[in-house]
């Protein structure tokens, strides 16, 4: 007959399952947290949403935002839509090209000392604070956009654009590369067993196989240009209307409640439609990502 | 025997071949400047504003408070308040952040439930900065009654860099071996037993990075703060420790980066650019030593 197994003292056991009990509890933190931020975000939006007068069409899709106004208040956010999406595109165009091809460098091209060089750049580049991305673009950025395009001011699209390129950057590259490493050697051993040069290869089948993962590096770089506040606050100008060109000043939907939060009365309609203003974008951030999870989850299923 | 030079070779250079290796050249070179495209940035924008901060760098700026309505002087108040806001919220992120990643690294199986947890992570970590600031100021501020204070900033920018630590924390417990575990398990240890007998004394220093970069974050948040406690201007003596307290509001560096350069008028002209390079000193020397401590342990490591 085995020997019986020894006891252990209650209150270690005790003590064990009180423990347990506070990591689940943990975590499970992280959707206490965003339950309560979608709570409070709704209990301080819902009075005005639900208002007689207010109208989600005109909020969503009206041009004029005139929220301090005396006689004519009204809550257009398309201007400041429009603004997002400017900075944002702009930001993409030069930051999608440039960030899959520093992955494809990172993970294909180059010996391992220069890949930890890069990859250390590439973090310390991550880590620089979004106000002081602000500042540069506030400060040096604009004297270069006035002195080389002749515009009269140097805070615009432009500027803010080129501002969230960088920031973005590094968010697409370390994704994108741990996308690339996903691809399994031995894709890699087949096409240069065909005689396969590297682009070949990059061009014929990694590309191909890491489409997914990809795809789910340019949406997270998507999710962090929209969501940027302070870089655009003070890069792009202030200026509440769609854009028409680079060198317009324009304002975005992260801006427009950082610049106007200080001075709204708390319960004032101003203060609950930029409430309103964040709970719009927590649901595009929330899309974006949830789409780059969905992305990347199909290449583990795989 | 013909000397090598001299043989017809059979495996000489087509046209395909030789458009295969200009391909092949030009795409390297394409993308080494893409990749190279990174470094430029990090070195001129460090280097420029170093360059223009020059006047104003000493050991004076950080001990010495404002002067003349923020316009000269150093940075003690805004400083001593960062390092206010950056280790209350590492007091609630940090606890919270490393259990919830033992949860989800040890204790939860792939079901549907424990899918949602990781989504809640990914979206957390994706909500934008400012919207932060609006749960901030509903929930701490107004609805728990804290005011405009340290404490709700704090909380605000503990929530906001709860993600960092989950992140690498789980990393850094993934890179333990399944095989430490089991081994473990089968001379009779529990769940928990093993976890801190095993898994945590591997990882310990992984985990020590995440929260190191989760200080780096805090530090140079600014939206998250500026409506739930942070102000633009505290009166505190110099070279003074404890000039805070809990329920009282605080200047940040970052802050008050963004108030000298948009708000306050006639600031001598390199003032901002050094409260620029302090907070970038400050974010980037935390960063390099998560970096190098990072190193140091995968040189140790002997698995």
């Amino acid at each position: 007959m085995p020997s019986p197994r020894p006891e252990r003292l209650r209150v270690a056991v005790l003590g064990e399952q009180l423990l347990e009990a506070v990591i689940r509890l943990s975590g499970v933190s992280a959707i206490v947290f965003v339950a309560a931020i979608l709570f409070f975000l709704f209990r301080e939006a819902a009075p005005v949403l639900f208002a007689s007068g207010f109208e989600l069409g005109e909020f969503l899709f009206g041009t004029e935002w005139y929220p301090t106004s005396v006689s004519n208040v009204r809550y257009g956010t398309l201007a400041l839509t429009a603004g997002s999406l400017a900075v944002t595109a702009l930001a993409m165009v030069i930051a999608v090209p440039f960030g899959l091809g520093a992955a494809i460098y990172v993970s294909e091209f180059c010996g391992p000392r220069l890949r930890e060089t890069l990859k250390i750049v590439i973090e310390l580049l991550a880590a620089i604070p979004s106000v002081v991305w602000g500042f540069f673009g506030l400060t040096v950025m604009s004297k270069l956009i006035v002195r080389f395009t002749g515009a009269p001011v140097g805070v615009n699209v432009l500027n803010g654009g080129i501002i969230l390129a960088l920031m973005s950057v590094p968010v697409i590259v370390s994704i994108a590369e741990d996308a690339l490493k996903a691809v399994p050697d031995s894709y890699r051993e087949a096409g240069a067993a065909l005689g396969a040069t590297r682009w070949q290869l990059v061009y014929r089948v990694l590309l191909p196989a890491a489409k997914n993962g990809l795809l789910a590096a340019v949406l997270l770089g998507v999710g962090r240009a929209v969501g940027e506040t302070m870089a655009v606050l003070m890069a792009t100008g202030h200026a509440v209307h769609v854009p028409h060109s680079l060198l317009d000043s324009v304002r975005t939907l992260t801006a427009n409640i950082a610049a106007e939060l200080g001075e709204a009365p708390a319960g004032s309609d101003h203060y609950r439609v930029l409430f309103l203003t964040g709970l719009l974008l927590f649901c595009i951030t929330f899309v974006v990502n949830l789409t780059a999870d969905l992305a990347i989850r199909g290449i583990r299923r795989k | 025997m013909t000397p090598r030079s001299r043989a017809p070779n059979r495996f000489s250079r087509t046209p395909l071949v030789a458009r295969k290796e200009l391909v092949e050249k030009l795409a390297r070179g394409i993308f080494f400047v893409m990749a190279a495209a990174m470094v430029v940035p990090l070195v001129a924008i460090v280097g420029y504003l170093v360059f223009l901060a020059w006047p104003s760098l000493s050991w004076e700026l950080i001990v010495a408070v404002p002067r003349r309505g923020m316009t000269e002087g150093g940075l003690w108040p805004a400083f001593v308040g960062t390092l206010y806001l950056v280790g209350i919220s590492l007091l609630v992120s940090a606890p919270i952040g490393v259990m919830a990643a033992i949860y989800l690294n040890e204790y939860a199986t792939d079901n549907w439930f424990n899918r949602v947890v990781n989504l809640a992570v990914i979206n957390l970590a994706g909500v934008p900065s400012i919207v932060h600031a609006l749960f901030g100021l509903g929930a701490f501020v107004y609805a728990a009654g804290f005011g405009y204070s340290i404490l709700s900033a704090s909380l605000t920018l503990g929530i906001m860099t709860l993600p960092v630590i989950i992140a690498s924390t789980r990393e850094a417990l993934a890179a333990v071996p399944m095989s430490f575990r089991e081994a473990c398990w089968n001379v009779g240890a529990t769940r928990w037993q093993t976890i801190q007998a095993v898994v945590l004394p591997h990882s310990i220093s992984g985990i020590l990075t995440g929260v190191i970069l989760q200080v780096s974050r805090a530090a140079g948040e600014t939206a998250p703060i500026m409506f739930t406690g942070a102000v633009f201007f505290k009166a505190v003596s110099r070279g003074e420790l404890f000039p805070y307290g809990l329920h009282e509001q605080c200047m940040a560096l970052s802050m008050h980066l963004y108030t000298l350069a948009t708000q306050v008028p006639n600031v001598k002209e390199s003032l901002p650019y050094a409260t620029a390079v302090v907070l970038l000193g400050v974010v980037l020397l935390v960063n390099a030593t998560a970096i190098a401590l990072r190193v140091w342990l995968r040189g140790r490591k002997q698995w």
